[in-house]
């Protein structure tokens, strides 16, 4: 589908330096990477997780254990949409208990998806702490969330979309401001 | 992903995409199991009832636990404890049912074609557990499942059904879902036992239980009902089990790892030794475990389609 793109956000040299300081803001807040864990939600912010577990280890020369979390069964609109998203399976392979949960995604919006992904968080143990970072926080909250790592706050209308396009999942880094498309799921 | 019907009355005319989705959707969710808190609320809010006109004890607790999993409200109705003894008709108890504000049915009958038949009086969607020897998808799907588990693809197996074909809707859906899938599929048994015309649904026929081992990478053995002996299908239980009982002795000739099946509950020495259920060919428990995820599977991706509007 063509999508008209109104501005590049970040470019791929400034999206390596955004995740180099939220690497750094993390391990400042929580004095290190001991028990610290790095959950990213599917499917970019699992992506930046990956990333941000790299780039932890550089800095303190402790590799965190990485989490992919499926927020599917959790969503409050799962039986609202017109497409039904896929079920995708959640994988932490450690237990998060007593852990400090470092929560990723890529774009903060309404605060629905981090809504469900606390849930499921909650389902899965009692960490010690969850912290909030994404890539870009975009506004137009629906819900009391707050992040605690941003790499960007931008501001923007209902009728845009935030794009991050990452190597992995699209062959490329950038942060784009597109125009939503009319309408379609 | 979205299923191309809003209801699962059988797997004849399932396209392949379909059964492959609720394969997918069914092995993702079974981690769910495994969890410390083995449920999500994915179902919040969604009343299914459970309408079992003939008696099951593992389907219907199967069904039960995958609806509790997905936080699904339930509602049990069984023939034993209902006013169909009273002589109330089916469309009526349906009717009933449905003022009662039901999003789901799963329902199993003795007459093949009720789940369809409900779909015409309720927007409910229909989930069919077993309808007369019609079909019983669900547990197709979950022995799709194990063997997906075990081979990665069903495409080219060789999967024999063993037994009692004629009355079994479990051989229905499985030739169904099997042949679908790119699977062979061969049904093997006595003369009494199989039906006429079966290989329209794609099966071979054999009626020598070493031709079916030799010829198979799994078997699928069917449960022997002891009350078809008493109609003469066959001379006795001793007979059956020398002529088709799946033993250790017959597996030993095929010089080959089989996988061993059985929708359960066995008759022990019957259709099936002990020490081969038993065996580590034996994925008859792994059935089980991977019925509850199949089950959830369906529920999730049937609840997110609307059956008003088809």
């Amino acid at each position: 589908m063509e999508v008209k793109v109104k501005a590049t956000i970040i470019d791929a040299h400034g999206l390596e330096r955004t995740l180099n300081r939220l690497a750094h803001e993390i391990v400042e807040r929580n004095a290190g990477a001991s028990n610290l864990a790095v959950i990213g939600i599917r499917t970019r912010g699992a992506t930046l997780a990956e990333r941000l577990v790299k780039k932890i280890e550089q800095i303190e020369n402790k590799k965190a254990p990485l989490g992919i979390l499926d927020i599917t069964l959790y969503r409050d609109d799962f039986r609202r949409r017109l497409k039904q998203p896929t079920v995708q399976a959640t994988e932490i392979p450690f237990n998060i208990d007593e852990m400090n949960v470092i929560l990723v995604d890529d774009v903060l919006y309404t605060g629905r998806t981090s809504r469900a992904a606390l849930d499921a968080l909650m389902d899965l143990g009692r960490p010690a702490s969850v912290q909030l970072a994404v890539l870009v926080d975009r506004g137009h909250r629906e819900l009391p969330i707050q992040p605690d790592y941003v790499g960007k706050s931008i501001p923007t209308s209902i009728g845009e979309e935030v794009q991050v396009r990452l190597r992995e999942n699209d062959n490329e880094d950038c942060v784009l401001l597109v125009e939503a498309p009319k309408e379609a799921e | 992903m979205a299923l191309s019907s809003s209801h699962l009355l059988g797997l004849e005319g399932v396209p392949a995409e379909d059964i492959t989705t609720i394969l997918d959707t069914a092995k993702n969710l079974k981690t769910i199991l495994d969890r410390p808190i083995p449920k999500v609320p994915t179902l919040r809010g969604i009343t299914v009832v459970n309408l079992f006109f003939e008696p099951s004890t593992r389907t219907r607790i199967s069904f039960e636990l995958a609806e509790k999993r997905l936080s699904a409200d339930t509602v049990n109705f069984s023939t034993s404890t209902s006013s169909v003894k009273k002589g109330e008709t089916l469309k009526d108890t349906i009717r009933n049912i449905e003022a009662m504000k039901i999003d789901m049915v799963v329902v199993r009958h003795s007459a093949a074609g009720v789940p369809y038949f409900l779909t015409q009086c309720t927007d409910a969607n229909i989930i069919n557990a077993g309808d007369g020897r019609h079909e019983h998808p669900t547990q197709a799907l979950l022995d799709m499942m194990s063997l997906r588990d075990k081979w990665g693809t069903l495409h080219g197996k060789r999967v024999a059904i063993i037994g009692d074909v004629r009355h079994s809707r479990v051989a229905g859906s499985n030739i169904r879902g099997l042949v679908t899938m790119g699977a062979e599929v061969m049904v093997c048994g006595p003369r009494t036992l199989i039906p006429p015309g079966i290989e329209e649904l794609g099966a071979k026929v054999s009626y020598n239980v070493d031709e079916a081992i030799e010829w198979a990478d799994a078997l699928n053995i069917l449960r022997i009902q002891l009350e078809r002996q008493e109609k003469g299908l066959f001379p006795s239980i001793r007979e059956y089990h020398a002529e088709y009982g799946i033993t250790r002795e017959r597996l030993e000739r095929a010089k080959k790892e089989l996988i061993i099946m059985h929708p359960g509950p066995i008759n022990r020495g019957v259709e099936l030794d002990s020490d081969v259920a038993d065996s580590d060919a034996s994925i008859i428990l792994d059935q089980v475990t991977n019925g509850v995820a199949v089950r959830m599977a369906v529920l999730v991706l049937l609840s997110g389609m609307d059956s008003s509007q088809e």
